[in-house]
């Protein structure tokens, strides 16, 4: 797509993940979602005169856990600043950040595309770092002039913020990256990235590369763009604003460093940026060490046991799949963007089946399919992977070739039942004259004593039979499988 | 590091002002310049000391890694959080709006 | 003896026995507020019921026999930058006028534990910015040795009320000096233990990195009780040490024989009133008398120290003052309430929320307040934090390795604790400069984060005290309130009372 437009789109973007803690960053208040406005609040979360933040240990831990699978170096020493700004979200009046020395730096994560939309992306992380987040502010939008309600629940919930390089080169590409990154924070635990509870948020900084006739590179103003509330407002959003940064150039050639950086928001319903109105003064945020808190050391001891608590990344995680149980990149690619939980679930089931392209194909084409239609989770799957691989291999052993298995296994989702119950519920009990004569076969073949004493005249020594019938097919009609015998051995003579 | 101070200008302080959020009158200014210009020219003696090699000190403890465990405490209520708030409405604070002109000329 | 003229150590002893009640004993002081208050200002909120309610319970959990705390039925005031669910804190400011905190502060908690009694909430310079007291909201002290002078700042309140006999005890705040030098200069005994001694939490705060809680009593003694009781880790405060607590009280009646005490050359250049330098040689000596030995001792930065702290302690306060806005609580103001447009206004305010804040801060905001929070701001806005901020951390370094250094040949460091005796009441109102000057000799300690101690060593001839200050290494409290005591054991300053109470003879 940007090969064909005559500028490349130049993306950078800004990710604020909240963290899986119970309490915030600097108090015991509970960081749950959807609390009655301001019961979620203390003196320190309130900003209370003489209260004190005292750092939460599974945020700090949950943030080193990020950037090291973000493979960011980790400083050995940090510390956090006030950045200072007045806003009613913000009861203290400043923010409790890291501003010089954030305890990681310089990582990356890379997107590919299995299809290969696009090639490979190597994004640069610039840094990570642990910061409280601020409450939230109800404006009257139609009057402009009501008052705000302030709710600060949230105030004070731990946050990651992770500052990419302007290393994306399209919005889908820059789509796919929020994906690859949200997949690996939820695996890790990291965060739940719920775009819809405000516990991922991303803003995004764009500007065009034009080539120019004289060989230069001509660069369009940084817009940071806000207010996007899904990853497909992100591309929808980014598509806009280069579209709209290049008519803006055709007209004005104006280029980077002439204007300060603007901010517009996205208008998601009217599909558009607009520009955001932004004083000068209120970007002077006045860092300084917050004396509240003391400085964090961390060893490289802490560091190697986070890594060995960490999980497998989903990067490393689809080679895993690939080469343990054979199967291709893409079905790798899809199995391990379903999350840990469709991971495991696959994993147990392909050990059981013993062929993990079997059971890869019946989680994409089945299990999936479920899935998506019921809005499910594989936590909640009726189904448990040692049923489904009973199923599995019985169509593998051809007691039910596939279209029959696929109605077993919607008979097994639908009624929560194992195998054997649906299968006698439907009525599949029913085993075709041709399996009958070729299970007595099997069983004359392997019984020639008997085969013997029927020949002789003992046709009762048939019974014998039956058992070891009935043990390979519970299904098979005793008196039949008794006639058909006497009929065959008969034809033998 | 021996730059000697440039006197405050009464833009300087307005500007100030606006960004510590204090409402400053004509009179106000005027004197505020004065006397801040008097005290940043008082401390600006510390221009006086080579303090290239020395590393600044924030604070006067040693102290590093103090942490709490993630372990949830009691909140306030509602009522007790909204105490002494100028306005609300039972379950929020109120402020005037955030967006918009404040009708100044 | 009345109970008003007896110390906290006595108190405490005799209503353990029984000879007077927390009752009488908290009546006692509450008769003496109503009587004194009224010339002095030391007191903004006194709580007479709640502390008789609680004075009868503790009589009457001792009379049935519970276990009670170690103050128990202890009269005591708060600096009210403190913290307290049952009664204001308002900082002595406009802003916080009538604030409830929904909680106690770490100390106050710790005193209830005790079975304290707490008699009211004290005057002070508005959120401690100030070294007179008369950058109250509410009225300036009167030095109770001279109703027409200051008793200084900004622990006035606290100062006086001890010196007035309006409490046995109370607690102070000390950022720059701010116990130390009302201490001084009312002839009482505080105490500003080392950075993290004593939990900040709940006091309100003006500069964090500097501020620190402690006791003002009549003799080193009642501190040394006191800190038994307010010292200790708090895992609510990060920058609380979690050093375990001496028994102060057991450590303080030891000989000084061997003890170092350095005395800065410097304490005594231009500007030191030469009444105070008497006093502060005479202490000199009876230390000396004590055994221990003096021995001058370099602080080459000293001079640098009020230069600094006027940085550091403005850009802290600028930031932990930024949350009084109208937004949440304190002080808003109501639209069209200003005496005078704002300049800001021409240019147009952001939106009604902006202009809120900013008329809020101008209303409930004090001159002194304003002036640190703009200077702080100035110094670490862009451009300038470097040559300002920067540079004052730099100079902080070494200001603290000064005092690291000299106390590698000393164990403390004796001199005065201000250049002269309270002043006028009015003489250093229009000059901000001047005011900031009284901090000379106590702002290296805060900078340092170390330990001093204030305690009367003398008079003027006009009959006013003259305060002798000792500093000590990081936690060497026990050192300071064991060298001030044997002081006390010797001499009888701190007996003294201003003419309205005539002399303590514990």
């Amino acid at each position: 797509m940007s090969n064909a437009a005559p500028y490349t789109t130049i993306i950078g973007l800004e990710v604020h993940v909240q963290l899986m803690t119970r309490t915030k960053l600097f108090c015991g208040c509970s960081t749950k979602f959807g609390g009655a406005p301001n019961t979620q609040v203390c003196p320190t979360c309130l900003g209370l005169p003489g209260s004190l933040p005292v750092m939460n240990r599974q945020a700090f831990d949950l943030a080193l856990r990020a950037a090291l699978a973000l493979e960011c170096s980790i400083a050995p020493f940090t510390k956090w600043d006030r950045k200072n700004y007045f806003y009613p979200d913000l009861p203290k009046g400043y923010q409790i950040s890291q501003f010089d020395l954030p305890f990681s730096s310089d990582g990356t994560l890379e997107v590919v595309d299995p299809k290969g939309a696009f090639e490979p992306r190597r994004v640069g992380i610039i840094r990570v770092h642990l910061e409280e987040d601020a409450g939230k502010s109800m404006h009257d939008e139609a009057a402009g002039t009501g008052d705000t309600r302030i709710d600060l629940n949230r105030a004070g919930t731990p946050l990651c913020e992770i500052v990419t390089q302007p290393d994306l080169r399209s919005p889908p590409e820059a789509r796919a990256w929020l994906n690859e990154l949200k997949l690996l924070l939820v695996y890790l635990g990291v965060s739940d990235c719920n775009m819809q509870e405000g516990s991922l948020r991303v803003d995004a900084n764009v500007n065009l590369h034009i080539p120019q006739p004289d060989g230069r590179i001509a660069k369009t103003p940084i817009v940071e763009i806000k207010n996007m509330n899904s990853f497909r407002s992100v591309e929808r959003a980014l598509t806009y604003e280069a579209a709209r940064q290049w008519e803006e150039w055709q007209a004005t050639k104006a280029e980077m460093g002439k204007t300060p950086k603007q901010t517009r928001g996205w208008d998601d319903p009217a599909g558009i940026t607009r520009a955001q109105r932004h004083k000068e003064e209120s970007s002077d945020y006045r860092y300084f060490p917050e004396p509240d808190l003391v400085p964090v050391t961390v060893t490289a001891e802490q560091i190697a046991s986070i890594r060995d608590g960490m999980g497998e990344p989903p990067v490393s995680l689809r080679k895993t799949l690939a080469s343990k149980w054979m199967i291709s990149p893409y079905d790798a690619d899809v199995l391990v963007n379903q999350g840990r939980d469709l991971v495991d679930y696959f994993e147990d089931l392909a050990t059981r089946v013993g062929e993990g392209k079997v059971a890869s194909n019946w989680m994409q084409q089945d299990v999936l399919r479920i899935l998506n239609e019921t809005n499910g989770t594989v936590a909640a799957f009726p189904i448990r992977p040692a049923g489904l691989a009973d199923l599995i291999s019985r169509v593998m052993k051809g007691d039910f070739d596939t279209s029959r298995g696929r109605e077993i296994f919607a008979e097994m989702v639908t009624s929560g039942r194992p195998v054997d119950e649906v299968v006698a519920s439907m009525g599949i009990s029913a085993v075709s004259d041709d399996d009958v004569i070729a299970l007595c076969r099997e069983l004359l073949a392997a019984n020639p004593k008997i085969v013997a004493d029927v020949k002789s005249g003992k046709e009762q020594a048939a019974a014998g039979l039956i058992g070891q019938a009935k043990k390979k097919n519970p299904n098979v009609n005793p008196g039949k499988v008794r006639a058909t015998c006497i009929d065959l051995i008969r034809g033998m003579d | 590091m021996t730059t000697p101070p440039q006197p405050l200008t009464a833009k300087d302080v307005a500007k100030v002002g606006l960004l510590a959020r204090l409402a400053l009158s004509e009179s106000d200014l005027e004197r505020m310049t004065g006397e801040l210009s008097k005290i940043v020219g008082f401390v600006s003696m510390l221009g006086e000391l080579d303090t290239s090699d020395v590393a600044p000190l924030a604070h006067p403890l040693d102290t590093q890694n103090v942490f709490r465990d993630d372990v949830p405490a009691a909140s306030l209520t509602t009522a007790e959080a909204l105490q002494s708030a100028p306005r609300h409405d039972g379950e929020c604070f109120l402020v005037p709006a955030v967006l918009g002109d404040s009708g100044a000329a | 003896m009345q109970p008003i003229e007896m110390s906290a150590v006595d108190l405490v002893a005799a209503l353990r026995q029984g000879d007077i009640t927390a009752v009488q004993c908290t009546t006692a002081f509450l008769d003496r507020i109503e009587a004194t208050n009224g010339s002095i200002n030391a007191f903004l909120a006194v709580d007479r019921d709640g502390a008789l309610t609680r004075a009868a319970d503790i009589d009457a959990r001792r009379k049935a026999g519970k276990q009670l705390g170690a103050l128990a039925g202890l009269p005591m005031a708060l600096k009210d930058v403190l913290c307290t669910a049952d009664m204001p804190t308002t900082c002595a400011s406009k802003m916080l006028q009538g604030f409830r905190p929904p909680y106690d502060a770490d100390v106050v908690a710790r005193l209830r534990k005790a079975d304290a009694v707490f008699v009211g909430k004290t005057n002070m310079d508005e959120f401690a910015m100030g070294g007179s007291n008369e950058n109250s909201a509410f009225g300036p002290v009167r030095n109770p040795w001279d109703l027409s002078r200051a008793p200084g700042g900004s622990s006035g309140g606290s100062a006086a009320c001890v010196a007035g006999d309006m409490a046995p005890v109370a607690i102070g705040s000390d950022t720059g000096g701010s116990i130390r030098q009302p201490a001084g200069l009312c002839g009482i005994t505080g105490l500003k233990p080392t950075y993290g001694r004593v939990s900040r939490r709940g006091l309100v705060a003006f500069a964090s990195s500097l501020d620190q809680i402690g006791p003002m009593a009549r003799s080193a003694a009642d501190c040394a009780l006191i800190m038994e009781t307010i010292a200790g880790h708090d895992p609510g405060d990060s920058t609380s040490l979690a050093v375990d607590v001496p028994r102060y009280t057991d450590l303080l009646d030891k000989p000084l024989a061997g003890i170092r005490i350095g005395r800065v050359p410097e304490h005594y250049a231009e500007g030191l009133d030469p009444e105070v330098a008497k006093g502060v040689d005479e202490a000199f000596a009876v230390l000396k008398a004590a055994g221990a030995t003096v021995h001058d001792v370099k602080l080459p930065h000293a001079k640098y120290g009020i230069p600094t702290y006027y940085l550091i302690a403005p850009c802290e306060a600028s930031s932990n003052l930024a949350r009084y806005d109208g937004a949440h609580y304190g002080h808003r103001a109501e639209p069209g309430g200003h005496r005078a447009e704002p300049v800001q206004k021409a240019g147009g305010f952001e939106s009604p929320l902006v202009e809120m804040y900013c008329r809020s801060r101008a209303e409930g905001f004090g001159p002194e307040v304003k002036r640190r929070i703009m200077l702080g701001t100035y110094a670490l806005s862009a451009g300038y934090y470097d040559a300002y901020y920067a540079k004052a951390l730099r100079v902080r370094r070494l200001i603290r390795q000064d005092y690291l250094d000299a106390f590698q040949s000393v164990d403390l460091i004796g001199g005065p604790v201000s250049a002269t005796p309270a002043f006028k009441l009015g003489e250093k109102t229009d000059d901000p400069l001047a005011m900031y000057l009284v901090d000379l000799y106590t702002v290296g300690t805060n900078l340092a984060g170390v330990g001093g101690i204030s305690f009367p060593c003398g008079f003027t001839k006009s009959g006013l005290p003259i305060g002798f200050q000792l500093q000590a290494p990081p936690l060497a409290e026990p050192l300071l309130l064991q060298a001030a005591d044997r002081f006390q054991r010797l001499t009888d300053w701190h007996r003294r009372r201003p003419k309205t109470t005539g002399e303590v003879k514990a």
